[in-house]
Parts: C-alpha cells; structure tokens; sequence
C-alpha cells in the first residue's frame, strides 16, 4: 500500500484543494466555469468514489466524456456477437457486455436461452477455450481503447505462434485522440481541457496527444487514478488555463512516459490498422477505431462468419448518448434510477462497472 | 466411515459430556425463570474449509455467537449440524471439530443437540456446518434501528473486512507479504463490556455480508435520518486493504466475522470505547462516524473532503465466504 497511501494522504488533498481554491478564485472573472472533461471510466468511478466534484470551486465542471469501452459499444456490436452465438460459436467476453442491451436482447439472455457465452477476466480465456474445444469456433470480443487493445493483440500473437485455428476477433478497438478531436468539434460541446487517461497513455505515450493539442489549442493533463492524482490533474489545468497556455503535461509519471510502450506499440501495429468507428451516441468517427489487418482476415470473426455490423437500433429514450458526449448529466435523463438501473439497466453507461451513469447511481444519487 | 461410527468416535468424545450425554433425541434446557431467550441459526458453505486465522468450524460457533451478542444476549447453547461429502479427510474434518469445540468453550456455549449426515461425493463441496443457539437476553438491552436518532455516535470495534479478504485472497491465489488473516471471532464480550451502559446503545449488528455498508443502510432505509462516515477514521489492516485494492473491492462492502458496528447515543460513547479497548478484540475500536437528519442516506465524507453515497451491495458480491 505504500504506493497508494501517498496519493490518498487526506493533509496533502487539503493542501492541494487550497491551491486549487486560489486559482479558481482567479479564473472566476471568467465568463463561464472551465469545463474539463475526464475521458477515462476509471476517472469517472475515482471522481466519484472520492467525492471530488462536491469539493470543487464553482468556476470548475467537470465533465464525464466517452471514457468506458463497453458504454460506447454500438448495439450493432453486441447483435452481431449474440449472431455468432445463436450460429453455435463459444463467444468469449469481459464481463460487463454480457448485460449490454443489443437492439432487442443481450448476451446474458442469449446464454439463458442455450447460447455459449464465456465470461473471461483475461483474453487468454479465448485461447485456452479454443484449445479445449477444438471443434468448435471461438470468438473473442474484443473491444477496449488502447489499454485493452494491447493484450488482446497479445493473445492474437499467441494463438497464432500456438497454431490455433478456431479462434477469432470481433473487433470494435476505439482509439482515444481521434475522440477527443470529435467532441471538440462538435459545436454543442465546450471544453476547456481534457483529463486524460491514465492507462491508454501507458499505451502510447503523453506525446500522442501533442498533434491534437498542438492542432486545437487545449489543455491536456495525463493523471493516474488516485483522488491526489486527480487534484493535482486539474490543478495542472487551471494553472494552463489561467495562463491561457495549451500543453500536454503528464502528472502521472511514475507510470506514463513520453513514447509510451514501445513493444506494445508495434505488435497492434503488426496486426492492426485504423478504421472508421462507429461509437454509441456519438456516431461514426473517421479512423477512430482498429481493425485487423487484411492479412490477417481470417482471424476477423467478421469476415471468417460472414457478419456484418447493422444500423442497430437502441432506445430512444435512453440519453447515454449525450451522457458519453458530455452534453448531459445521468440524473437528467427520464430513465435515471427508475427505469434504468444497475439491475435493470436499459443504456450501457448504467451497465459497465466504469459507466457515468453507474457512477452516478452509486455514489450520487 | 459410516455416520454412526464417525458421530461415536467424532462427535462423542469432544461434545459428550453434558447434555449430549447418551445421544438423546433432543436438548431439555433449563431456562431461568421469566427471561426472555433470543434464538438464531446460520448455516456456513464457506469454501476453502480452512483459511488463514480460521476454519469452517469456528466460523460456525462465532457466526451464531456474533448474531445472539448483537442481539444483546449471552450465548448458552448450540446446536450443531453437519453435512459431509463422501471422502472428505478425516484430518480435515477433525481439525474442523477440534475448533467448533475450541470457539464453543471460548464463547461459553455448550453444544447440546446436533446431527452429521454423509451424503455421496459430488452432493456436497466437503462439508456443510449448520448451527443453531440460545442465548440470555441481558438486562438493559433495547435494541432497534427505530430508537437511532440524530447526532449518536457509530463505533466499530476493530479492523473491517478482514475475513472477505482472507477468503478471497486464498481463492484468488493472491500471495503477499503481510497478508490478511480471518478476523473471525467472538464479539459477545465486547457486549458484555458494555452492559453498564445498556440503556444508551440503541443499536448493535456485526457486519457480515454486505459489510458496514449494508448495516448502515440497513439503519437508514426508509427513516428520517442518515449517517455521515468519515474515510479518515475507517479502520481497515493493510493486508485487507491491498487484497482488496487488486480485487478492485470496496472494504465498505466486505464481511467480517468477528466484529461489532455499534449506534450509541453521544453521552456513553467514549466510555464504550475505553471497555472495548481493554478487551483484545476491541483493541482496534473507533467512532466512525455520527446518526444525521438527512433523510434516509449514508454518506462518507472521503480524504479529500468531499462527500458520496455509500451504495447498498448489488447482487451477491462475494459468493461462499460463511
């Protein structure tokens, strides 16, 4: 614990919280409150946990962005997945897709209704699947931003030099700067700075972001996942902010470096390549996601099943949306906390265990 | 061996003495005169059997133990039964029984009537332990979530979380230096310590499933009033908090075995600590937090300042771990 305790020291918060005070008390002769938004889940659940909203000043907002793979999973996505179930593969997933309301079922109904559906803490459950069962098709859903990629690719990597056959990738791999890029163009969005994630960046490096800040002019913060690490994120960005500077600073350090991880940088480039995707509420956004390289075609589960990604067809009244654009707050929506709930969860931000709603329903009610 | 033979060369000769004495069919039990008796029953599926700090056996005494004493009664009797799977190891099972005698002595409990079933491999995952007690109301008591009213003081009497995290760390094959062991164990002395003072505790519970966090909003449900925890005085090892930590589990929800959340009003609160403290299971006692008028919440007030909702557990969190 000696490495956590330091960051949830309750002296050192109260510190940081007075600076934070001092420069807000600056940044109030400002029109409007800065608008920062954190883009990773797990900043969501820490904010929340932490209760860090209810200590800031007021000239500061917070906004929860498109941060949690499985609430920005298409429905289309998961009718594929339970497509290639009802066709009598093992489909092998992380465990909170299993409830994600496709356009009229989920995976965990289409388990009770007699399909495979394996829930796995690790890809390598895929592997280990495919190698029991060896004639049967295995299909791993992979999602997950650059964090999630690396593994799986990894397993890829593993299954291929094993020789396995039967396995394959539904792949819906969503890339984090070309999301940031999306949201602020978006005209009804307006964000001062990002937070940005703690565990893609381990991935590519804080200089991943530099193109984009270099290009639009915001402030971006890398920050790890303890309530310390967070203050002194967004006390990072009030200082850019109140000095009108837009640079990417790396608060998390001791974890993220400049370039990032380098072996796992070149093995999902091996594999993979950027592709349009489409992410749920936002849309499609061009070159915003991965997809194997055509190579490796046979490895698409996709392309080897012949299943292709509809239009999907989610409910209307569910706003996860614009909670995942930032645009509304989860107890806005009509479904929150009646209809939608984390036992009967109608959108997938209610679902995954680093959903906004969730985090809202859990720690803010 | 058959279950005659095992409850003859077993049962008999660590739990023979009194009461059990020719194996009668029932336990006659000399209740005193005019006192109110308090009655409860547990059954333990724990799995593994044996853990670090415990085993299936006196987690069963102190299961029931815990539950008469947050009652506010003292433990006199126990029945106990078991369900053992075919094969199951006789040292195991020996050891388990050697504890159940051990805690029952501990706690003051004699074990009057019971039963051992052996059902075929594959109809049971080793064994089952059912137990049952009796216990004395003690004088003073008059416990209920209704009686909590704003500004009383909530105290817990040592560490939480520790037996969820023992268990799960054995499952979950987690290793570490300074690991958590089991706190499973009895709290009826802690309310004996504090019978003086009866009239000023309102509430008493050990925070089992669910944790402190389904006590809590146990006391808050549907009331007039709420709880503010602070973070700062939440007691937790550092065994339990770094298992949970790479579990990803809030200790808030994780059950121990051998401790007492107590609701009592200010005016008798430092006293209560001062007689838990004196014991060696409450050495660890502190005031967590005060009862407050906001409706129907629990609140922790976490290191940065800030407040949150203190979230009843979803769904079983932590299947098999009593």
């Amino acid at each position: 614990m000696k490495y956590i305790d330091g960051f949830r020291d309750p002296v050192a918060a109260a510190g940081v919280r007075a600076k934070l005070d001092a420069l807000a008390a600056v940044l109030e002769t400002r029109a409007r409150a800065v608008n920062i938004m954190e883009v990773c889940g797990s900043h969501t659940m820490a904010i929340a946990r932490y209760g860090i909203r209810d200590i800031l000043p007021k000239s500061v907002n917070l906004i929860s962005g498109p941060g949690c793979p499985v609430c920005v999973t298409p429905a289309s996505y998961i009718d594929a997945a339970i497509a290639l179930a009802e066709r009598g593969a093992i489909v092998v997933s992380f465990g909170d897709m299993i409830a994600v309301p496709g356009s009229s079922t989920t995976l965990a109904e289409c388990r009770a209704r007699g399909g495979t559906v394996e829930v796995g803490y690790s890809p390598m459950r895929a592997v280990e699947l495919a190698e029991a069962h060896p004639d049967r098709e295995v299909v791993f859903l992979a999602i997950g931003f650059e964090t999630t990629t690396a593994p799986v690719v990894m397993m890829l990597e593993l299954a291929i030099r094993r020789g396995i056959k039967n396995l394959s990738l539904l792949t819906a791999f969503k890339l984090v700067p070309p999301a940031l890029a999306a949201l602020l163009s978006d005209p009804g969005i307006r964000i001062d700075a990002f937070l940005c994630p703690a565990h893609v960046s381990v991935i590519i490096g804080a200089d991943a972001y530099k193109p984009f800040v270099n290009q639009w002019k915001v402030p971006c913060v890398v920050a790890g996942f303890e309530p310390l690490d967070i203050l002194y994120g967004i006390l990072g960005i009030l200082k850019q902010v109140s000095h009108g500077e837009a640079t990417v600073e790396n608060q998390y350090s001791r974890v993220v470096t400049a370039k990032g991880n380098g072996i796992a940088q070149s093995l999902m480039a091996k594999y993979l390549e950027p592709v349009d995707a489409a992410w749920r509420g936002i849309g499609v956004i061009p070159l915003s996601g991965l997809g194997l390289r055509p190579e490796f075609g046979t490895y698409d589960a996709g392309l080897r099943h012949g299943v292709s990604m509809g239009a999907g067809d989610e409910n209307p009244a569910c706003a996860c949306g614009e909670v995942l654009k930032g645009k509304q707050r989860p107890p806005a929506c009509a479904l929150f906390g009646a209809a939608c709930t984390p036992d009967h969860p109608v959108g997938p931000c209610m679902v995954s265990s680093e959903g906004t709603c969730a985090a809202y329903f859990k720690y803010l009610r | 061996m058959l279950s005659r033979a095992l409850i003859q060369q077993e049962i008999v000769p660590r739990f023979g003495a009194d009461a059990l004495k020719g194996l009668p069919d029932g336990a006659t039990l000399p209740i005193p005169a005019g006192r109110a008796m308090v009655f409860t029953t547990d059954s333990f599926v724990v799995q593994p059997l044996e853990f670090p700090g415990g085993n299936i056996g006196d987690l069963a005494v102190h299961g029931t133990v815990n539950d008469l004493a947050a009652c506010g009664a003292k433990p006199r009797w126990l029945s106990l039964a078991l369900i053992l799977e075919e094969g199951l190891p006789l040292t195991t099972l020996r050891r388990v029984l050697d504890s159940v005698k051990k805690a029952a002595d501990d706690c003051g409990m004699a074990v009057v009537t019971g039963d051992t079933k052996v059902v075929a491999r594959g109809q049971c995952d080793g064994m089952y332990v059912n137990t049952a007690g009796i216990g004395e109301l003690i004088d003073g008591f008059e416990l209920g979530a209704g009686r909590v009213a704003a500004g009383d003081h909530i105290l817990v009497s040592g560490p939480l979380g520790d037996h969820g995290m023992a268990v799960m760390a054995v499952r979950e094959g987690i290793r570490i230096t300074h690991g958590v062991t089991s706190d499973t164990g009895p709290v009826h002395r802690l309310v004996e310590a504090v019978r003086g003072l009866a009239a000023g505790v309102k509430f008493m519970r050990d925070p089992t499933r669910g944790g402190l966090a389904a006590v809590l909003n146990e006391v808050v449900e549907g009331r007039g009033r709420g709880i503010l925890v602070r973070e700062t005085e939440l007691p937790f090892s550092v065994g339990a908090q770094a298992t949970a930590e790479m579990l990803g589990l809030d200790l808030l929800q994780v059950a121990s075995e051998g401790r007492l959340v107590m609701i009592c009003s200010a005016s008798v609160s430092g006293e209560v600590l001062n007689a838990w403290r004196a014991l060696p299971e409450g050495a660890g006692a502190v005031r967590i937090g005060e009862v407050t008028d906001s409706k129907g919440r629990v609140i922790l007030e976490t290191i940065t300042g800030g407040r949150r909702l203190v979230d009843v557990p979803r769904g079983e969190l932590l299947p098999r771990i009593c």
